[in-house]
């Protein structure tokens, strides 16, 4: 990857990252697994996805699948960040003249499909995949689940099944931010290795830094799409990435803070001062 | 043409059917070698089998999706609910061995829920066939329709011959009366035909209507029935609860209506786990016990 590409996209998702702040208050947002993604989204939507704004209806654009929709704001931030949609836009977030609100939904530009409740796009995705695929298509299916989502059944479902039809177009894609919504996942339910879970269920396996763009694209440009086996890119990632305050805390989840805390975070994410954070934590919901 | 023949044909004709099953071929038994690739088996995997269904659907497909009645309507009920319900994508559910068809499989396999389940999803229709022949006669529009779609398979033998004009939310009405009215949907039809010889040959009049697609529902034939009946029966191999009998008082007291209506269905328990007639029997659901429920009543 080039210096000015590299440069090019970290300039947009410290963009996006201003953009999941500013969606933090007022009714907040998910911001951890918003922030741990956000380079993983930026990178997908710029380098790996063929698809752009014009091909949004193409049937032979690839598909991208936010399984764990509570980080949507990345994705939000993203498609502003690209022009998908106006950046005023995300002003509108939890306004009832629009549809931002805490999951995904079709009613904005670039969502293939909702989510909300875990454990389902990766079978949606793979009956994506089996159409391109039935219809001799060369295009890919990417979905992102969250590692605390692999605890549903229905992701070993999905891939049994994936690796049984032999989905080669399909990338799944897990952000390891290491948190379920209020736990360390290795303290309650213990998911590694993954890669050797996922292997034995008969897909390729691959493992990266998911805050190292240079990496992103060495390990995605590696991925076989046409070796009969599904994919999957371990993505491992920190909670809150971006704001150190917040950083790998169980009980920054989910969040709604006040308007001064959301100046002093767009403070400590561009390298000033700490924020002094007052609002209670929100463990549970 | 036989179901298997009409999806052979649909597929044939149309690229957007797909015929899916998670592992229960019972009624496609024949297609796999017939139709290739458009035949899908995920395995035993309920859920996956809707959530992709939802997938192809938005690929613009239609799948016909088949398995269990329970276990496809309780196991993946979330799925139907928020991927193909939210998402109003015509995947065609296809229950079988639903209600009284389960016969001796015992509670686990009892689907006596299953229309209230279903019809309670918005945009998510219900369809109950009579029987083969009624199946047959809708089934090509009901797999068209562009609305998801939950089906009682039913291939039982045909008790009377039906009306071969089909429309959504139209209800087929067998005979006309005034004493008593039968709603029924389903293969208690066969059953419902019985209590009427009988009411007929003690010189009742009776109104059996053949409801047909459960949602939406005939409101026209229904409150024309509760306006000119002296009662209503309903009759269905459900739980009490959230069918038919609760369609209909939705129904009234939408309309601020009211009227003696009895209800032959499963009042808060599983069935007895038998076979055919003994069931019936067993159960008060035989033409001859509806029947003298009906003359209790009137």
């Amino acid at each position: 990857m080039d210096i000015n590409k590299l440069n090019e996209l970290k300039q947009r998702a410290f963009n996006v990252r201003e953009h999941i702040i500013r969606m933090s208050t007022d009714g907040g947002c998910f911001i951890g697994a918003s922030l741990s993604c956000a380079d993983l989204i930026v990178y997908l939507y710029d380098s790996y996805l063929n698809v752009t704004k014009d091909t949004l209806k193409d049937p032979n654009r690839d598909y991208f699948f936010l399984s764990k929709g509570h980080d949507v704001p990345a994705l939000y931030g993203t498609f502003a960040e690209i022009g998908w949609i106006e950046k005023d836009r995300l002003k509108n977030h939890l306004k009832p003249n629009d549809f931002i609100y805490w999951h995904p939904n079709r009613n904005i530009p670039g969502i293939e499909f909702h989510s909300g409740s875990l454990g389902h796009l990766l079978s949606v995705a793979i009956g994506v995949a089996l159409d391109c695929k039935m219809r001799k298509q060369t295009n890919k299916v990417v979905v992102v689940l969250g590692d605390g989502e692999l605890n549903e059944g229905t992701i070993w479902e999905g891939a049994l099944v994936a690796a049984a039809k032999k989905l080669d177009n399909l990338v799944a894609v897990v952000d390891r931010n290491q948190f379920q919504a209020n736990i360390r996942t290795e303290e309650l339910i213990p998911l590694e290795s993954i890669e050797k879970k996922f292997e034995a269920f008969g897909w390729t396996a691959h493992r990266v830094g998911g805050h190292d763009f240079e990496a992103m694209d060495n390990t995605f440009r590696s991925v076989k799409l046409d070796e009969g086996k599904p994919n999957v890119v371990i993505a491992d990632t920190v909670r809150g990435k971006g704001l150190p305050s917040i950083e790998a805390r169980a009980d920054r989840w989910f969040v709604n803070f006040k308007h001064d805390e959301i100046d002093m975070l767009l403070k400590e994410l561009h390298g000033e001062e700490a924020a002094k954070l007052t609002s209670e934590t929100i463990v549970a919901r | 043409m036989t179901y298997e023949e009409i999806l052979k044909k649909l597929v044939d004709e149309d690229e957007r059917f797909i015929v899916m099953t998670a592992e229960n071929r019972a009624a496609i038994r024949n297609l796999p070698n017939q139709i290739g690739d458009r035949f899908i088996d995920t395995g035993i995997t309920e859920q996956t089998l809707v959530g992709s269904a939802a997938g192809l659907a938005l690929r613009g497909r239609i799948p016909v999706i088949h398995a269990l009645a329970t276990f496809l309507t309780m196991r993946a009920f979330e799925f139907i609910r928020t991927d193909v319900g939210i998402g109003n994508l015509p995947v065609k559910i296809v229950g079988g061995f639903s209600g009284f068809m389960s016969d001796g499989n015992g509670a686990t396999h009892q689907s006596l829920e299953d229309v209230s389940l279903m019809r309670g999803i918005p945009n998510v229709n219900v369809w109950c066939p009579a029987d083969e022949e009624d199946m047959l006669i809708g089934l090509e529009t009901v797999l068209k329709s562009e609305s998801p779609f939950y089906i009682r398979y039913n291939n039982t033998k045909p008790s009377v011959s039906h009306n071969k004009n089909f429309e959504i939310g139209k209800a087929e009405v067998i005979s006309e009366g005034n004493d008593v009215a039968i709603l029924v949907y389903g293969f208690l039809l066969g059953e419902a035909v019985k209590a009427k010889e009988i009411l007929e040959a003690q010189g009742k009049s009776v109104r059996l209507i053949n409801l047909r697609t459960v949602k939406p529902i005939d409101e026209e034939v229904i409150l024309k029935a509760a306006k000119e009946c002296k009662m209503i029966l309903t009759l269905e191999d459900h739980f009490l609860t959230g069918g038919l009998y609760s369609i209909i008082a939705e129904i009234f007291l939408r309309n601020q209506i009211t009227a003696k209506v009895v209800p032959v269905a499963m009042d808060n328990k599983w069935f007895k786990p038998v076979i055919g007639q003994d069931l019936l029997e067993y159960e008060g659901f035989t033409g001859k016990q509806i029947a003298e429920k009906i003359l209790k009543n009137l």
